[in-house]
């Protein structure tokens, strides 16, 4: 949610009940109407700014556009093959799957161990941990990168200043200003805004993990490290897959709107992920029909990402 | 158990619940630190990080709200924002509502769109929406040479509202089809219209649902900036462009006592909202995860 649009989660959403003869169906006349008028703005709505524009991706990103002159021309798929040999279009696919590697990896780690620890152990002052690890899930992101800023700050920066501060200067780094160092800064604020979302997803997916596992497992000399990876981790299998898709989905579009607010993709492309070079193309460079060919890669790619984990994690569902 | 033992479990809980302190720690310090930053004087931003400030130094909310136009842009996003909530349930809920209780020709099709739009992201097509628009104008510039649709917070509202549909639509239409129709048979027996049962009896019914579509939806309206950056060019801006322009200016001009006047502004009714909802805010995330 942080995230600009939430994750597409069934939010709220009670266990459906079992499917009663609708009311509607049989009703007579006038119902057809009813139906049309409830449908019709929301359809309105969501096929001139979503179809619509979708559309236009894909077919802007077949003509070459530079947004004043007044005729599109036709281009076929040259857009595409200019992709290949951009150099800097590859730095920002390799950079977002850089992101979406490690992101994924550390959050996950993270966020499963804090649900773990804060639901099996009943820790005390649980509510209270609950609570602050979730702020940056509220944060918008501007707030998020102009926070970072001030951590990273190469001179009164909370972690080059308290390392100063213990005269640890060596260990000093230009955060944001250095090629190597700067998409490993972007990695870390990701995380640290989305692990309190995905642990409160898993506290609730283990909290309904029955306790008598457990119990059975700790007489049988079970330690917790292996009740976590034995009992809980094979029972919210389902729920891990469902985040996947929402790791995949941030890191296309946190890693985009933090990137703009907090480096503008530099120094010199080092922190450019697909959406910010496709913004730039189209804004700075007004080269629209070349920025949607990009649009149309970030489509396909998080598509079939998404299709992969979902087959490759594919498990029979465990009942409890 | 053996004696040996039940100390190695207490001391790996001991270290995991430490660790969990940490992070913790790791989360709330950065936010502290900016919020504690906001009453600094300009001096006092140099030198160590860790200096508490010496006092209210107050003139940095004044500078952001007056001087930065914080106020006016605060002013913009609530503007917007209420105004994309209603947007956006208003032409939701029926819709969910329709779907969740009739069978009409085509449900199939508009089911399948409306999920497929989950997954479409509005950083995806805000390009194209721009030049959607800009090509409105350009055909309206006969009526009105000085534009419509671009720099009109109505029509960022409505953007906001319209890509935010199919998450909406979806969540409540699950929640819809989860509450038993005897409800409806009986208000259509009292001889209630199509109309009225919608909004008198399932709508109130749905309340968990909505308000849970109402939080998610005001803080990716509250918080967005790019949809708002792209079809906002203008003087008039939300909240978080007007934070952006303070952060980009601080970077050139080092006036910190400002910026951070500013994040304290963004920041202190969304803590406010999630501190007053967060119990509903994290079941309603919760029951959806569980479900998965």
């Amino acid at each position: 949610m942080t995230t600009i649009s939430a994750p597409p989660t069934d939010v709220g959403t009670p266990v459906p009940a079992p499917r009663r003869p609708r009311p509607g169906g049989t009703r007579g006349r006038g119902s057809g109407r009813f139906v049309f008028l409830c449908l019709l703005p929301a359809l309105v709505l969501f096929v001139v700014f979503m179809i619509v524009p979708t559309v236009n991706v894909f077919r802007t990103s077949l003509y070459a556009w530079s947004g004043f002159s007044p005729d599109p021309r036709f281009v076929g798929f040259e857009n595409f093959a200019r992709l290949l040999d951009d150099q800097q279009f590859i730095r920002a696919f390799q950079n977002t799957v850089a992101l979406l590697v490690v992101v994924t990896v550390v959050t996950m780690g993270v966020a499963l161990f804090l649900a773990a620890v804060m639901t099996r152990q009943r820790m005390r002052g649980r509510t209270f941990y609950r609570f602050v690890l979730y702020v940056p899930s509220v944060l918008s992101v501007v707030v998020i990168a102009a926070i970072f800023s001030a951590v990273y700050d190469q001179e009164n920066g909370l972690i080059n200043g308290t390392l100063q501060a213990l005269s640890l200067e060596n260990l000093e780094q230009v955060w944001l200003g250095d090629q190597q160092i700067v998409l490993y800064s972007v990695a870390f604020a990701m995380v640290w805004q989305s692990i309190g979302y995905y642990m409160v997803l898993y506290m609730s997916s283990m909290s309904v993990v029955p306790e008598e596992l457990y119990e059975a497992a700790a007489l049988d000399g079970a330690s917790s490290v292996t009740q976590f990876f034995t009992i809980t981790l094979p029972l919210i299998w389902q729920n891990l897959r469902t985040t996947l898709t929402f790791f995949i989905m941030s890191a296309v579009n946190l890693s985009f709107v933090l990137v703009v607010a907090l480096t503008g993709g530099g120094p010199d492309g080092s922190s450019e992920v697909l959406l910010s070079y496709m913004y730039k193309q189209a804004y700075t460079n007004s080269t629209y029909g070349y920025g949607m060919a990009i649009g149309v890669v970030i489509f396909v790619f998080s598509f079939l990402v998404s299709l992969l984990v979902s087959r490759t994690t594919r498990r029979e569902p465990l009942q409890f | 158990m053996t004696v040996h033992s039940s100390t190695r479990v207490r001391a790996g809980r001991l270290a995991s619940h430490a660790l969990v302190v940490a992070i913790a720690l790791a989360i709330a310090v950065p936010v502290a630190w900016v919020l504690l930053a906001s009453v600094k004087d300009k001096s006092e931003f140099y030198g160590s990080p860790w200096t508490l400030p010496d006092g209210l130094h107050l003139q940095n909310f004044v500078d952001a709200f007056v001087h930065a136009h914080m106020g006016a842009y605060f002013l913009t996003s609530v503007f917007v924002t209420a105004l994309a909530l209603v947007f956006v349930l208003a032409v939701s809920v029926p819709a969910a509502y329709v779907i969740a209780r009739f069978d009409f020709r085509g449900k199939r099709i508009v089911e399948t769109a409306l999920l497929a739009g989950l997954f479409v992201n509005v950083n995806y097509i805000v390009v194209p929406i721009f030049l959607m628009l800009v090509g409105w104008d350009r055909a309206l510039r006969e009526l009105m040479p000085s534009g419509f649709f671009i720099d009109n917070p109505v029509v960022l509202s409505l953007v906001y509202a319209a890509t935010s549909i199919p998450f909406t639509v979806y969540l409540l239409t699950a929640y819809f089809r989860s509450i038993p129709s005897d409800y409806e048979e009986a208000a259509a027996l009292d001889g209630a219209s199509r109309l009225t049962t919608m909004t008198r009896v399932m709508l109130p019914m749905a309340r968990p649902a909505v308000t849970v579509v109402i939080l998610f939806n005001f803080l990716a309206y509250w918080n967005d900036f790019i949809i708002s950056l792209t079809l906002m060019p203008g003087d008039g801006k939300t909240l978080q462009v007007g934070l952006l322009n303070l952060f980009t200016a601080q970077k050139a001009a080092a006036d910190y006592g400002r910026l951070y006047a500013g994040m304290v502004i963004v920041i202190v009714p969304v803590l406010l909202v999630y501190a007053f909802i967060q119990r509903r805010l994290i079941e309603g995330m919760a029951a959806g995860g569980v479900k998965g």
